[in-house]
């Protein structure tokens, strides 16, 4: 893949929509996401700038509050990394992600939001390329789904 | 001799990449280390590089760290500006005499400010740069040198006094003496790398005369966004962007004439890495290769090629340029060459010659004064079996002064001869170093915070992208950021410096570094604050070079903004951060290896050597692994033989226990405290694992006819016929990289190309009237492995070069192979009709890789193979502490880099082994026990079985939940299961966690950008 390939520069607006960055939080466990996050940087791989990566040391650590604190904040998207199934540092933790994840789509559909923006990925160390997919699909998929309704906060 | 005669230090000579990793590996197992570097400064060659392959991590970055630790390592005294003058005495207790010579500056007064460098009025070329750029003759070497001292150049320097006056630390001392200093070791490592060939031999290339022919290390510096044009790629004639530029290959490699018939290993990788960066540096760049064989054999290093062509369109000329002329008027050169047949002319901007490597100037010198053997090339003899060995006892030898070879199998061969070195004196380990201290730590309870926030340019890593000042003046304006600066590099040794000295000035509690990634940098940082007496955790990164910088490389509005907001929400977990205290785990110097074959034997011997209890655990019936398989080794020696030998010290030690047709059930712990279980019920108890499985060769049934036909067999199936006299026949055929270099295995199996002449040669000494075909895609006999080929093409084995997309077609008629090939180099049909179809079949992971792994925690690549910590600077390490790996467990390899490699294991392994206890994270769940109820929802989310449920001490008719720290590995899994907020993750707290939500969605201050974001 190019490095250039998957992402150009400025912001695209989708049909009839004012063009928006979005603000776009990523949670990133520290063995396997993060790593592939700075293997996608020194393999130069290009993407958009509209998100924050916080890093935890395992992705199971992503209280379903600090996703709920994120949105409620203004973000118009949370996306959490983590190692892939069966790849996990800490064994089984990215099961539990999984699961905490899965309950939390369907309860941030009750405050009204889209569950498409929140998403879990797995990406490993090895996976610079991944990360960059992820990140250029989720923010497409945010600027689609257009502003947060909570944006600028409650 | 006594062991009480021994001398618990090491000498190592050279400062190279090579020479730190001896350094840091030695004095963390409990040596004191004298390195002596010739240069005022360490870091050799890799300090010149810009990039490296084949991940194009910057060669500063990843050396900085390793630069800062040799520098400041207690245990590591570091003799620059010198040479060796006498050694006396035998291994186990040298007397070594040094020469240093005088930098005529007092380096405990200097402080490396450099303000006597910009009043000396006489200029000199920088050899660092290659004579691409002035220096003064006061000086130091590049920017980020260690030690950071200046030193008068002797034969410039005019005695004119500017600098001693000018001087506030009155460091310069003109009447400074040389000194001799006499040194007491018990081993000598020898890594003083190499030199490039003088490419003014190469007349017809006009290097020297002709101003736009290069080398390909003056291209570094030329890419270097320290060298003379920052990092644009422009020619040294008229400083225009060169849009053809040519690479010309085995330039003093492969090549009689000039008397270097080896090939130098690594100029093909690096001659397209300097293509690649040069396209990404500058985009108008186009540049050729004229290669002869594409040598790209380590690993992963086929992936490279295939983004070079494919994703950079690097243009890839198969031919030996002819000579090189030039135009006076323009500069440009003019190369004459055959390609497809045809002489060719074609003009380009201009040339970069791919120097190979010589072996050092000083290499006779040292031969003499040590009394050690040099081969036919001038490199230090080594032999097969014993790598790092030189041919006298006691005097070990890494890196490129044994053999031309790359980053990764140098650091490996360095950290292999560090062992080898520590095992003659590990009776005196621990003798002669001393502790570290670190100032007592400052109480910080209860104050304000005061933020310190440095801002990295990386060069122009995020300099080139990010407005560096604007984030550094936006820090400031941050609440609680007391100071802020920005730096050309923070992570090099002045910068600590800085930040020890800023954190005293302005009262600093709390810092914070935005540059690269934790992952690499954080303990560096945390290390530096810790001498300045805070607590390491009250340190926090902003990663704003490989999650932005890097990455939003034609952003840089958006690239800052992002900058300034990662910098604002780490300065918000800043404000919270707490000290926490390590805690210690003591250590079982035990070890477990995983794999009895070559490499696992060796790292046996060696640990147990040096004392420790090692258990080797084998899944066959017997040692020895492939090199059983192996038959002939080209050199000449017995595999068989060796392994027999091998076997014989295994059984003689007392501290190795052998468990053969043993397979592992699980491995648990951490390390320093790991319980492995076998099949069958044994328990092991171990601090390391070294993971030694081998690999095996790729069985390529249906391809070629393979496994239908009785005589087409592969390579070792081949040679064991062919040791057993079975393999009778007239013509022989040998088909190259079967199941590599192919969709699914991109990569090379390095060993096939060498195994093949083995197996050529030994069919011609008994046949020479036998007909031997080789076809092959490029020929990879890489390094002194090059005589091979040649020996084979002077016995008369035939050639045949085709391509990937005409690969030979295999047919049988009547009984009788036929062989039918297009030759690419004259263009012609062949028909042949060997007895035997050898097919050079490609060397693969072992499949129980896939099981190992899980229970270690361990990555793998995608062919299987396990993943190190880092490809280029930790080729043995796993980034889980305590696990180790070598030989093919590692990728496709020849016996002596796996036993290479298995020694460095052992050296790695060494730096634990040899502690009573380990400091552990401080990272780890606690539990308030007020707030817990001791519901136990918490206590299945822990994967360690840390958590219990348990009585409460003071009121036993309550539950509470207690944590075991010393098997929590802090991943807070369990934290966010608490239903009553009981349980905290230290280092990452809830508000901690929420004050970096809160930060990112904060505007930024400035009264214009609210507006403007605003909604």
């Amino acid at each position: 893949m190019s490095t250039e390939a998957a992402h150009h520069g400025s912001p695209t607006a989708s049909e009839g929509e004012k063009a928006f960055d979005p603000k776009l939080l990523v949670f990133c466990c520290n063995w396997c996401s993060y790593a592939g996050a700075d293997l996608a940087g020194v393999s130069r791989l290009q993407m958009p700038p509209y998100f924050r990566v916080i890093r935890v040391m395992c992705s199971a650590r992503v209280d379903p509050e600090f996703v709920l604190r994120a949105f409620e904040r203004g973000a118009d998207g949370v996306l959490v990394a983590g190692c892939h199934p069966a790849d996990c540092h800490y064994i089984g933790g990215n099961y539990r992600t999984r699961r905490r994840i899965a309950l939390l789509k369907m309860l941030i559909q009750q405050f009204g939001f889209d569950p498409e923006r929140l998403k879990l990925e797995w990406v490993s160390a090895g996976e610079g390329e991944k990360f960059q997919k992820t990140i250029v699909e989720f923010t497409n998929t945010v600027k689609e789904l257009g502003p947060s309704p909570y944006r600028g906060g409650v | 001799m006594a062991a009480t005669d021994k001398i618990g230090a090491v000498m190592v000579v050279g400062g190279g990449i090579a020479g730190m990793q001896s350094a840091l590996d030695l004095a963390d197992s409990g040596y004191k280390v004298y390195l002596v570097e010739k240069q005022p400064s360490i870091g050799g060659t890799m300090a010149q590089l810009d990039k490296t392959f084949p991940t194009n991590d910057c060669a500063m970055c990843i050396m900085a760290p390793k630069l800062v630790a040799t520098g400041r390592h207690h245990n590591i005294d570091l003799i620059t500006n010198a040479e060796i003058a006498i050694v006396d005495g035998e291994a186990g207790n040298f007397t070594v005499t040094v020469k240093q010579k005088s930098l005529r500056v007092d380096p405990k007064k200097c402080t490396g400010c450099g303000s006597c460098a910009q009043k000396c009025p006489i200029e000199a070329l920088n050899e660092y740069d290659e004579n691409t750029k002035i220096r003064k003759a006061i000086y130091v070497r590049y920017p980020q040198a260690v030690p950071l001292v200046y030193s008068i150049d002797q034969e410039r320097c005019i005695g004119c006094g500017i600098c001693a006056e000018e001087c506030k630390a009155k460091a310069v001392e003109y009447d400074q003496k040389d000194k001799v200093l006499e040194v007491k070791v018990g081993s000598i490592i020898l890594v003083p790398g190499f030199d490039e060939f003088n490419a003014r031999l190469k007349t017809e290339y006009g290097y020297g005369v002709f101003q736009n022919v290069a080398t390909s290390i003056e291209f570094e510096r030329i890419m270097s966004a320290t060298g003379p044009y920052m990092g644009t790629i422009l020619r040294p004639s008229d400083g225009d962007i060169p849009e053809k530029i040519a690479f010309i290959q085995c330039v003093g490699s492969r090549d009689e004439h000039c008397g270097n018939e080896y090939c130098s290993s690594v100029c093909c990788m690096y001659a397209m890495k300097e293509a690649v960066i040069a396209k990404e540096h500058t985009s108008q760049v186009k540049p050729s290769i004229f290669f002869m064989d594409m040598r790209a054999f380590g690993k992963e290093f086929d992936e490279y090629y295939i983004r070079a062509e494919k994703d950079y369109g690097i243009r890839f000329v198969r031919s030996r340029v002819a000579s090189i002329s030039e135009d006076p008027k323009t500069k440009n050169l003019t190369l004459k060459y055959v390609a497809d047949g045809e002489p060719k002319e074609e003009v380009f901007n201009m040339v970069v010659l791919s120097v190979g490597l010589r072996p050092p100037a000083d290499a006779e010198h040292l031969s003499r004064v040590m009394k050690f053997r040099l081969n036919d090339d001038g490199f230090a003899q080594t032999e097969v079996f014993s790598p790092v060995d030189t041919s006298r006892s006691g005097i070990y030898v890494a890196g490129a002064f044994s053999a031309p070879k790359d980053i990764p199998m140098t650091v490996a061969e360095a950290s292999g001869a560090a062992a080898k070195a520590s095992t003659v004196v590990s009776s005196a380990r621990g003798t002669l170093v001393t502790k570290k201290e670190y100032p007592a730590e400052k109480n910080v309870e209860g104050q304000e915070p005061r933020i310190g926030v440095f801002v990295c340019h990386c060069g122009v890593n995020i300099g080139s992208v990010v407005k560096v000042n604007e984030v550094m003046n936006y820090a400031k304006t941050l609440p609680n950021v007391v100071y802020s600066e920005e730096n050309l590099y923070t992570c090099s040794q002045d910068a600590q410096e800085r930040i020890k000295q800023k954190i005293e000035e302005h009262k600093l509690n709390r810092v914070v570094v935005a540059s690269c990634t934790p992952r690499t940098h954080e303990p560096l940082f945390q290390n530096t604050i810790r001498e300045a007496g805070l607590n390491p955790y009250l340190f926090e990164m902003a990663n704003i070079r490989d999650q932005c910088s890097w990455i939003h490389m034609h952003e840089p509005k958006a690239a800052t903004k992002k900058s300034k907001d990662l910098v604002r929400m780490a300065v918000a977990k800043s404000r919270l951060l707490e000290p926490l205290q390590n805690l210690t785990l003591k250590v079982n110097p035990a070890a477990l290896v995983v794999g009895g074959g070559v490499a696992g034997m060796t790292a046996a011997i060696e640990l147990a050597k040096q004392g420790f209890k090692v258990h080797l655990v084998e899944r066959e019936k017997q040692l020895g692994g492939n090199a059983l398989k192996l038959h002939y080794l080209p050199s000449g020696d017995d595999p068989t033989a060796f392994v027999k030998q091998l076997e014989k010290e295994i059984a003689a030690d007392k501290n190795i226990t052998v468990h053969l047709g043993a397979k592992i059930k699980s491995i648990d712990g951490y390390v320093g405290n790991f319980k492995t279980a076998l099949e069958g019920g044994k328990e092991i108890e171990h601090g390391i694992v070294i993971l030694t499985i081998g690999g095996q060769e790729y069985k390529p049934q249906g391809e070629y006819l393979y496994g239908k036909n009785k005589d087409v067999l592969t390579l070792l199936e081949f040679k064991d016929k062919l040791h057993k006299g079975e393999a009778k026949g007239n013509e022989y055929a040998f088909i190259q990289c079967v199941g590599s270099r192919e969709e699914g295995h991109p990569n090379c199996s390095r060993v096939c190309c060498t195994g093949t002449m083995t197996a050529a040669i030994e069919i011609k000494k008994k046949d020479p009237n036998a007909k031997v075909y080789v076809l092959y895609r490029d020929i990879r006999t890489y390094g002194f492995r090059e005589k091979y080929y040649k020996e084979a093409a002077r016995l008369g084995v035939t050639f045949i070069r085709f391509e990937d997309d005409e690969k030979p077609k295999v047919e049988e008629k009547g009984g009788k192979l036929e062989v039918k090939v297009k030759d690419e180099d004259t263009g012609k049909e062949m028909h042949l009709k060997p007895d035997y179809l050898v097919l050079a079949a490609g060397t693969r992971a072992q499949p129980d890789a896939g099981e190992l792994a899980p229970m270690c925690k361990v990555p793998q690549t995608k062919e299987g193979f396990f993943l190190e910590a880092h490809m280029k600077l930790r080729p043995v390490d796993f980034a889980t502490e305590g696990i180790f790996l070598a030989g093919l467990a590692h990728g496709p390899k020849f016996v002596d880099e796996s036993i290479s490699q298995a020694l460095g294991a052992v050296a790695r392994a060494g730096t634990i082994l040899s502690k009573t206890e380990l400091e552990a994270e401080g990272i780890v769940a606690r539990i308030d026990e007020t707030l817990c109820d001791g519901c136990g929802i918490c206590v299945p989310t822990c994967e360690y079985k840390a958590l219990d449920v348990m009585a409460d001490k003071k009121d036993p008719k309550k539950k509470i939940v207690e944590v075991n720290v010393g098997l929590c590995k802090g991943c807070g899994a369990c934290v966010g299961s608490c239903p009553a907020g009981a349980l905290t993750q230290m280092g990452y707290r809830d508000s901690q966690i929420y004050a970096m939500i809160d930060a990112m969605f904060e505007y930024e201050k400035p009264k214009q950008e609210v507006k403007q974001n605003e909604h």
